[in-house]
């Protein structure tokens, strides 16, 4: 039911952890959704030098966490924006549809976690 | 890879012997049961032959066991076929909140046509309170169903008790046993079973056959119109193949009932004492005791079910989980969260359900695994014994659940 991609990213996960004194935490979900997101951004200038993720969730929740650490390592908080849950599944070449609304919120604890980063740095 | 079965309580292999008459009923021996000539004769003895089966196993009458599609088609006759047959008497029927869907569904449906249903709650166990089926029988009451055994947590309900209630109160009491036929003894007269479900493919015979024992005098309704066929309750060309089969499993079955159970439990202990002594954060669901003997059911706490069975499968080892995302709905396991099981508790359950087939490697090496699984999972979690979510952080996309 998923992809070779969506397997590769949950048996492989890229960027697990925390990150210590972030710019900027997110999370989104909940446990009685079953999936609870949470995204670590260190930031630089404008720009994510580094992202970490930790997820509570089935193989779709941690696949579009990890996916979406890769798609914004060294982007700028501009582009991160930009990118939306839909494109993470896209780059995981899909995910079932019945996962498409309730384990696909990666981009979602990125925009929370510059959100974060963005109003912590307003004070 | 070598791969190790623990999803029995889903199916079971089909027994060699069983498969081999399946065959020989369908190539061979073809005829229509109904038929006048030889060929039919011959599979009308089958058929007579394997009801002897079935109703040997359940301490019942041949004429007492009518041949089905399985579980599912067993248990709406039971409901449907009783509360329209019974309509005169009363509108009213007691059920559980942890039934299978079989029988949740069917008693949905039954309260749109006018009937009122009460579904009783459960202990943490799983546990129906024989008190509470007294409590709610009214003199509109004609039926109590509540399953033998719980399909996910392998509870096994007060069945006797119930049954006496019934039997006192003459109300007609069925029983969904669709786990529990093979894997425990069951004597319908011992327990006051009026109805019984089961089905063929639980205990090592063919998908797509299963029986109903209803006691004789039992007054019920056929749900399908047709020909005469058993008895007139159940229309339709017999599946030969599938009733000779589901025939030599119930017989296999009988004859290996003990040593079945022996074996099965003595795994099932020892899985259950190895989880326990090398995993924290755990919670056994389901009775301690009165549980099926193959049943394993555990909750690993700050993870998901379905992540846990990936991982697991990717190291050859099936088994099943009562997350939502294994559930095909949004929600947990009804049957958990009746337990009282918060949703986060639900969502890291998993089912080990153990069969005659597996072996004490097969046990150490999942106790091998599994720990290593469930670490490497906490490692990726942000829930912990101490972890500190976001208060009610709001997951927007649940209203549309």
């Amino acid at each position: 039911m998923y992809t070779d991609k969506v397997m590769d990213h949950f048996t492989n996960p890229r960027n697990v952890g925390e990150i210590e004194n972030p710019s900027g935490v997110g999370e989104v979900g909940n446990a009685k959704c079953g999936d609870i997101m949470r995204i670590y951004l260190d930031v630089k200038d404008g720009i994510i030098k580094d992202v970490k993720f930790k997820t509570f969730g089935c193989g779709a929740a941690i696949a579009t966490s990890s996916m979406v650490t890769e798609l914004v390592m060294g982007k700028t908080l501009d582009e991160a924006l930009k990118i939306s849950n839909d494109a993470v599944a896209e780059a995981l070449d899909g995910l079932p549809p019945a996962k498409m609304h309730c384990s696909n919120l990666a981009a979602d604890a990125l925009h929370e976690a510059i959100k974060d980063y963005i109003s912590k740095k307003g004070k | 890879m070598e791969r190790i079965y623990f999803d029995h309580s889903a199916t079971t292999p089909v027994d060699k012997e069983v498969a081999k008459v399946t065959l020989e009923y369908m190539t061979e021996k073809y005829g229509n049961p109904s038929s006048v000539h030889f060929f039919g004769r011959e599979t009308r003895k089958a058929v007579e032959e394997a009801r002897s089966s079935v109703a040997a196993l359940l301490g019942a009458n041949a004429n007492e066991i009518f041949f089905t599609s399985g579980g599912t088609e067993s248990d709406n006759l039971a409901l449907k076929g009783i509360a329209f047959a019974n309509r005169k008497k009363g509108n009213h029927i007691i059920t559980t909140t942890i039934e299978h869907h079989a029988v949740l569904h069917a008693c949905e449906y039954l309260e749109k046509q006018g009937f009122e249903i009460t579904y009783l709650p459960v202990d943490e166990n799983a546990m129906v309170r024989v008190e509470d089926v007294k409590n709610a029988i009214t003199d509109k009451t004609i039926l109590i169903s509540v399953m033998f055994a719980n399909n996910e947590v392998g509870t096994i309900q007060p069945i006797k008790e119930i049954g006496q209630l019934a039997k006192e109160n003459k109300i007609y009491f069925h029983t969904d046993a669709v786990q529990a036929v093979g894997n425990y003894p069951i004597d319908v007269n011992e327990y006051n079973i009026d109805l019984l479900s089961l089905s063929g493919h639980k205990l090592y015979g063919p998908k797509g056959i299963g029986a109903i024992y209803i006691r004789k005098g039992v007054k019920i309704e056929s749900l399908q119109q047709g020909g005469s066929q058993e008895r007139k309750l159940r229309a339709g060309t017999e599946n030969v193949s599938g009733i000779v089969g589901l025939g030599k499993a119930t017989e296999l079955a009988r004859l290996e009932m003990d040593s079945r159970i022996a074996h099965v439990k003595t795994l099932r202990d020892k899985l259950i004492a190895g989880i326990q002594e090398k995993i924290t954060d755990i919670k056994l669901n389901g009775h301690k005791d009165l549980r099926l003997p193959g049943n394993v059911n555990f909750s690993f706490l700050y993870i998901e079910g379905e992540s846990l069975l990936l991982n697991l499968d990717l190291k050859g080892i099936a088994a099943s989980s009562g997350s939502a995302c294994t559930s095909g709905s949004l929600d947990p396991s009804h049957v958990l969260l009746a337990m009282g099981l918060t949703h986060e508790t639900a969502h890291g359950s998993l089912r080990l359900s153990l069969g005659r087939g597996n072996t004490e490697a097969d046990v150490s090496y999942c106790l091998e695994v599994l720990p290593q699984i469930v670490e490497r999972l906490r490692s990726m979690s942000p829930l912990s014994a101490n972890s500190k979510l976001a208060a009610n952080n709001p997951c927007n996309q649940c209203d549309h659940h």
